[in-house]
């Protein structure tokens, strides 16, 4: 039998050290000039689809991103750590401003059926919108089964078993294939990518689309009206003793005395 | 000390629309109601129609009892199936487009937790709109807060969708009370089948201390714990103060705790009366799950620790030595 063909989502965000600043018009977060890179999760699905192909469970691994051109970098990222080729399905500024999870499944969805896909693995979230929704909304337009919260993936016989981070603990379901997997943060370590690699990753192939070569209507649904500071929390007193912060906390009824 | 985004939610202003009709989706085990139902439902009775809650699950009459029961809920349609063992959403989705077919709700809720985040965008996906995820606020019928980037930014959005689907957060709504006296309807699920997933076990962290989202006391310990056995410590104290115990990513990963315990922008979201923070510098994605705490205590020997900067007390102070004798300080009474 021939090996799983993989897709992963891979999302270009705001770098998760950067402190993000809000707009002063409140439209939005600065961007510009801000450091991105690859989201997170996205890039422990891009491992763990790279430990399938090592293992001779993946054949092929096809990295996708939606987005403006800055995308690709991410995408070369992907092929760096080991993606075999990419897909950037290149949104103009206007469309992407209004870009919702909704709008990346409906693509997504489309090239795992032109692809031939047998496994989606993305992030299960991504750090900017903190949707936590792509996954399941494509696994449901393809009417394949979904895993969540990935934090172990074997494969069975034309089924994967999927330990999931649930609220309570872990949970095992088994998933027919093709399925869609989301990723959690304890499913793998993600890999660095060599200098070797970056360099053999320029000349992996790159395919160029656009979301009318899907025919995905981009229209948005969500209007942002603002996006604004949160409150800033008043600052607090250092206590010496703790005597003294136990006596505070007591005072004022949050624990018992 | 109220903070974050509390304040705006007090002002939020609930429009009162007669069409409106929410159906809200109860998770439980088929013996008890989760908590953040209750919550999710007093969100839904924000929206100002009629409320109906679908209770579906293997065999689940009792908690669609208990939902009759809450206020706010007028109608329960109680859905039985063997194919609902586990809670799959790849079962659940098809109950609940038959249901909305049949009942044309305007707006759909969940809690914001793994079950709710899994079954909200598949059955959007159904209906062809795009979900709002773990909403802080209600304006109006169609515009909803929430918090994006950590919860660095808080954006409010106005959804055009047809019907509203939407995941609540359940810590910035109150859990609806008792006293409903609702009527419960079976829903014919017969025809559906499920055989593109299949449920195999849970494992379940074990513990008697309360839930982590809805306690009043949370104590965290984090990579300053240094080991799984020095969370003793925290959980002594813990039991002193009736508190939950959470821990940072870095105590997660490092595997001094499970990682249903992890606070943060990828974990639980919680906002205690009290949070304790032990041995936690404050990184951003840590801050995300725990700063609309109301007191913020941080125990830390590092005077630069992040986390100070959102601390209500502060205490620099080695852990080893100021958990302990907390302890004892409350022991002592």
């Amino acid at each position: 039998m021939s090996g799983l063909r993989v897709l992963v989502g891979c999302k270009r965000v705001i770098d998760y050290a950067v402190k993000i600043r809000v707009k002063p018009d409140k439209t939005g977060v600065l961007t510009d000039g801000v450091k991105h890179s690859l989201n997170p999760f996205d890039e422990i699905a891009i491992e763990e689809a790279i430990r399938l192909k090592e293992k001779n469970i993946a054949s092929e691994i096809i990295a996708v991103s939606c987005g403006p051109p800055q995308c690709q970098e991410v995408l070369r990222t992907a092929m760096a750590m080991g993606a075999d080729k990419a897909i950037h399905v290149e949104v103009d500024p206007a469309t992407y401003n209004g870009m919702q999870p909704m709008h990346v499944a409906k693509i997504l969805a489309k090239i795992a059926q032109e692809n031939k896909i047998d496994l989606v693995l993305v992030g299960k979230q991504a750090i900017d919108d903190d949707a936590n929704q792509t996954g399941q909304y494509m696994a449901s337009l393809l009417d394949w089964p979904q895993a969540t919260c990935a934090s172990k993936i074997e494969k069975t016989d034309g089924e994967l078993k999927v330990v999931k981070e649930i609220d309570g603990g872990l949970e095992t379901v088994r998933v027919k294939l093709p399925a869609v997997v989301s990723v959690d943060l304890r499913l793998n370590e993600p890999r660095y990518a060599t200098l070797p690699n970056i360099m053999k990753a320029k000349k992996k192939p790159l395919e160029k689309k656009k979301p009318e070569d899907y025919g995905v209507d981009m229209k948005a649904t969500h209007q942002v009206l603002s996006v604004e500071e949160p409150a800033v929390r008043q600052a607090g007193v250092k206590v010496e003793t703790v005597e003294e912060l136990v006596k505070k906390l007591k005072e004022q009824g949050l624990i018992p005395s | 000390m109220l903070s974050g985004v509390r304040p705006t939610l007090l002002r939020t202003v609930v429009i009162l629309k007669r069409c409106n009709s929410t159906l809200v989706i109860a998770e439980h085990n088929n013996e008890t109601l989760a908590p953040i139902t209750l919550n999710t439902v007093r969100a839904a009775t924000r929206l100002g129609g009629e409320v109906s809650c679908l209770v579906a699950g293997n065999q689940c009459a009792k908690v669609a009892e208990k939902v009759s029961k809450v206020s706010g809920v007028k109608k329960v349609l109680l859905a039985e199936s063997p194919e609902f063992k586990g809670f799959l959403p790849e079962a659940l989705t098809p109950a609940v487009f038959t249901v909305q077919k049949q009942f044309n709700y305007t707006h759909i809720l969940a809690g914001a937790t793994a079950f709710g985040k899994g079954l909200i965008p598949r059955l959007a996906a159904k209906l062809n709109v795009c979900p709002i995820s773990e909403i802080i606020g209600i304006k109006d019928a169609e515009t909803f807060v929430r918090t994006i980037y950590a919860g660095n930014a808080i954006q409010t959005l106005k959804s055009a969708d047809a019907v509203k689907l939407i995941t609540v957060r359940g810590t910035a709504f109150e859990a609806a009370a008792e006293g409903g006296n609702g009527e419960i309807v079976k829903v014919p699920v017969e025809s559906i089948s499920n055989t593109l997933a299949a449920f195999e076990g849970q494992e379940l962290s074990k513990s008697d201390r309360p839930e982590l989202t809805s306690a009043k006391i949370v104590i965290s310990g984090g990579r300053g714990m240094k080991s799984g056995e020095n969370f003793q410590l925290l959980y002594t104290l813990a039991d002193k103060l009736g508190a939950a115990v959470g821990a940072s990513r870095a105590a997660v990963d490092a595997g001094f705790v499970p990682n249903d315990l992890q606070v943060g922008q990828t974990g639980k979201i919680v906002a205690p009366d009290l949070y304790i923070a032990v041995g936690i510098s404050g990184a951003i994605q840590h801050l995300a799950g725990m700063k609309d705490s109301k007191v913020i205590v941080a125990i830390n020997k590092d005077p630069e620790a992040p986390i100070f900067q959102v601390a209500d007390y502060g205490i620099v102070e080695d852990l080893f030595k100021a958990v302990p004798e907390m302890t004892a300080l409350i022991e002592k009474k």
